[in-house]
């Protein structure tokens, strides 16, 4: 059956296309994937690849017309279709139907006899590729063994993958590290069923000592939730250098009083969170979250403070954080990492959050490039406070060094919500707050 | 150990909770010098006397009505139901009054109502039906449908020293077919414990009550093809045995849900959605329901036979599941 070349669809709103160029002529070999003809669009100019290996048949579109997308605009012969019509089946057959020994038939018994009937194996599944019809079972063995499902053959119904498939073919890949030599040497047929255009599969873990530990169950959380935030955000990050020799001071002059007064220490933490919240009120997409097509701004801020403890990291919510003064939002973040530590939080205390601050800085990092705390579109990071020659300009215009308590401070945030610009204004106000604060710290 | 059937095991359930506890009595149509329309209770007013084994008139709900009011005031009533086809008559007692007391006043209601369900006896429509899911569906009540001898003298045992109401369905196809050792002493099965009754590495099949050796049966069959069914006899519907159901699917990975009552609103649908729940990545196959058809028993014996679900039925939808 010869394949037919369609012209695609090259985007939703385009129904048709223009052959600009062939890039073979009738007649010529062509390899899958392999560049066949150019198309320009509205949108697009495009090089289409083959849709299968085999001969250009014919061109039934000429360079320079326009067709409807799906129009047939040639046909691509399976090897030796179009040479041979007649004989293609002895040509397939192997060994035994030796009764004309002409060239052809030579070249196939060199050529692996059961070639034509793995490669229909092989490129099934393929085409395939994630839509092999398997079962929640089957789909969950893969994916704890790290195997693709394409490359597992099917015996149930509809060439659906079984346990028993997997299972077997688990048990057959396992022990290839060791004796994948051996098989080499007696069977050498074995070789070539490795699909070429894929890795082979992973050889079975070769044993480096060590001790095997499950992981906790926060550690498999945080591990999917990295993961998943990942593939799900569009991070990028912005990083901004701030001058808060000022805080730096005001906590130095305030802290001892400010313990007394209300039996909390005073720490740097409460002077970001206020800060981001400003920041917060005056650009709401930084507090908000995808919901399939629509955007939710949240009309509190939640503000996740992110804990790291000796047996992992967890992240408790300050709710309502927008309605807190400055004492209040102490309080409440060292309520937190002290419950988070003792393992005191409630579970609807670790939820909820519209956007999070990490620390990475505590233990001395400059700065961070944090992973979005899903489902908030932003996070940011403190690196450590340190200090540095600066050129300060001083009304005058004048220049001259000082040193200053600086700290860098990483917005990771989603592009799918937040542009460019919209981080980088937002940062500037955090940096302008923390700046010039002005705030009683109470 | 000696040897009774299932029926015979029933009585001598009650008989030694009468014994044990003199709170215990039993209530019902004709359950007294009659012994009971099937002689579950036949004896039982020789040596407790009429005021413990109590004739009533045919008025359902004033059994049930009966029986509550003596259970608030500290007694374990059993009330008998000449057929389970009637609790419809005592439909508002048991729903409202006697699966609320406890969640209203905080009073225990600790009584028992039992008698005989399921079809395959060509008794038609209204001596046939298997009403246990409409007592599933109230919450407050315990609903038990034992399958062997030995578990329907545990069960109702267990069920009458529980502090909460419990809807005892006997089978009558099972009555005087089944019988086996059962052990004469005093024991009980716990409600809300599902028991393997066969094990197998292939297939699971969750049913209860008759249907438990229809599967039986089927197992056998399917054994000479290599097909090895594992069958999870729930012994209780209300509640039911999460862990069981989850460990037998997580074992086999295919499962295949088995009852007797009519397909729609049958316990088969929950269990679906438990195991969905408990064990959804741990399916191989899509979960199967094996049921009475949706429709009142048939009286007409080959119209009933095509009604109930059958060993070719199972053995059919097993060897499907299992290529699947």
């Amino acid at each position: 059956m010869p394949t037919e070349i369609v012209m695609p669809q090259m985007g939703e709103s385009i129904f048709e296309g223009t052959i600009t160029k062939w890039l073979k002529k009738p007649g010529d070999k062509v390899q899958r994937d392999e560049p066949l003809f150019e198309i320009s669009t509205d949108k697009v100019d495009a090089e289409i690849p083959a849709p299968a290996s085999g001969v250009l048949q014919d061109i039934k579109v000429a360079e320079g017309s326009t067709v409807q997308v799906n129009t047939v605009v040639g046909t691509i012969a399976a090897d030796g279709e179009a040479a041979a019509p007649a004989k293609p089946a002895s040509v397939a057959q192997p060994a035994p139907s030796s009764e004309k020994p002409e060239k052809k038939e030579v070249a196939a018994p060199t050529k692996a006899p059961p070639a034509p009937e793995r490669k229909e194996v092989i490129q099934f599944p393929h085409e395939e590729e994630d839509h092999a019809r398997s079962s929640p079972l089957v789909r969950k063995i893969a994916r704890e063994n790290n195997v693709n499902l394409s490359q597992v053959t099917g015996s149930g119904l509809g060439g659906r993958i079984t346990k028993q498939d997997i299972m077997a073919f688990l048990e057959k890949s396992q022990p290839s590290a060791t004796a994948a030599a051996s098989t080499a040497s007696t069977a050498p047929a074995i070789a070539p069923s490795v699909p070429s255009a894929r890795p082979a599969p992973a050889p079975g873990p070769v044993a480096i000592p060590g001790d095997l530990v499950p992981m906790t169950q926060m550690r498999k959380i945080i591990a999917q939730r990295m993961i998943e935030s990942r593939r799900t955000s569009a991070h990028v990050h912005a990083m901004f250098e701030v001058d808060i020799t000022r805080i730096v001071q005001l906590r130095n002059k305030t802290k001892s009083a400010f313990e007394q007064r209300h039996g909390a220490r005073l720490t740097f933490m409460p002077f970001f969170v206020r800060a981001v919240i400003i920041a917060l009120q005056q650009f709401p997409i930084v507090n908000a979250s995808i919901e399939g097509e629509s955007i939710r701004y949240h009309r509190h801020v939640n503000v996740g403070i992110a804990v790291a403890l000796d047996w992992g990291l967890i992240v408790p919510v300050l709710k309502n954080a927008d309605e807190l003064n400055f004492l209040g939002l102490q309080r409440g973040i060292t309520d937190l990492g002290e419950r988070a530590r003792s393992k005191k939080l409630k579970p609807e205390e670790v939820e909820g959050s519209t956007f999070t601050v990490t620390n990475p800085g505590q233990f001395g990092a400059v700065f961070g490039l944090p992973i979005i705390n899903q489902p908030n579109s932003a996070i940011l990071g403190v690196g450590g406070i340190a200090k540095a020659p600066v050129v300060v300009t001083d009304d005058q215009g004048n220049d001259s060094i000082a040193i200053r308590s600086l700290v860098h401070l990483t917005l990771g945030y989603d592009h799918r919500l937040i542009d460019g610009a919209v981080a980088d204004q937002f940062m500037a106000l955090v940096k302008k707050t923390l700046e010039n604060w002005s705030e009683e710290v109470g | 150990m000696p040897q009774l059937t299932y029926l015979e095991a029933i009585r001598q359930g009650i008989w030694e909770e009468m014994e044990r506890d003199p709170t215990v009595f039993c209530l019902g149509e004709d359950i007294g010098i009659y012994g009971g329309a099937f002689k579950v209770t036949d004896g039982l007013i020789n040596r407790f006397g009429p005021e413990r084994v109590i004739d009533t008139p045919i008025a359902e709900s004033a059994i049930v009505g009966a029986a509550f009011g003596a259970s608030l005031t500290g007694m374990r009533p059993v009330a008998e139901f000449q057929f389970m086809d009637f609790i419809g008559c005592a439909f508002n007692q048991i729903v409202n009054m006697v699966a609320k007391a406890h969640y209203r006043w905080g009073a225990p209601a600790p009584l028992v109502i039992r008698g005989p369900s399921g079809g395959n006896v060509h008794g038609g429509p209204f001596h046939s039906q298997n009403p246990e899911m409409w007592f599933v569906h109230a919450p407050g009540l315990k609903v038990v449908c034992p399958a062997s001898a030995y578990d329907a003298k545990g069960l109702i045992k267990a069920s009458i020293r529980d502090n909460n109401p419990v809807i005892f369905f006997e089978h009558k196809y099972l009555y005087r077919r089944i019988k086996e050792g059962v052990p004469a002493e005093d024991y009980i099965v716990p409600l809300g414990k599902a028991r393997l009754a066969r094990e197998g590495r292939d297939l699971s099949m969750i049913t209860y009550a008759a249907m438990v050796y229809t599967a039986l049966e089927a197992a056998e069959i399917l054994a000479k093809d290599g097909i090895e069914l594992e069958i999870l006899d729930l012994r209780t519907l209300a509640p039911l045995d999460r862990e069981a159901i989850a460990t037998t699917v997580r074992k086999t990975n295919k499962v295949i849900l088995l009852h007797e009552d009519v397909r729609t609103g049958g316990i088969a649908g929950e269990l679906a959605a438990i195991i969905n729940e408990e064990a959804f990545d741990d399916l191989d196959g899509p979960i199967v329901r094996i049921t009475a058809q949706d429709s009142p028993v048939p009286f007409s014996p080959p119209q009933e036979e095509y009604f109930l679900p059958k060993v070719s039925d199972v053995v059919r939808e097993a060897r499907r599941l299992a290529a699947y």
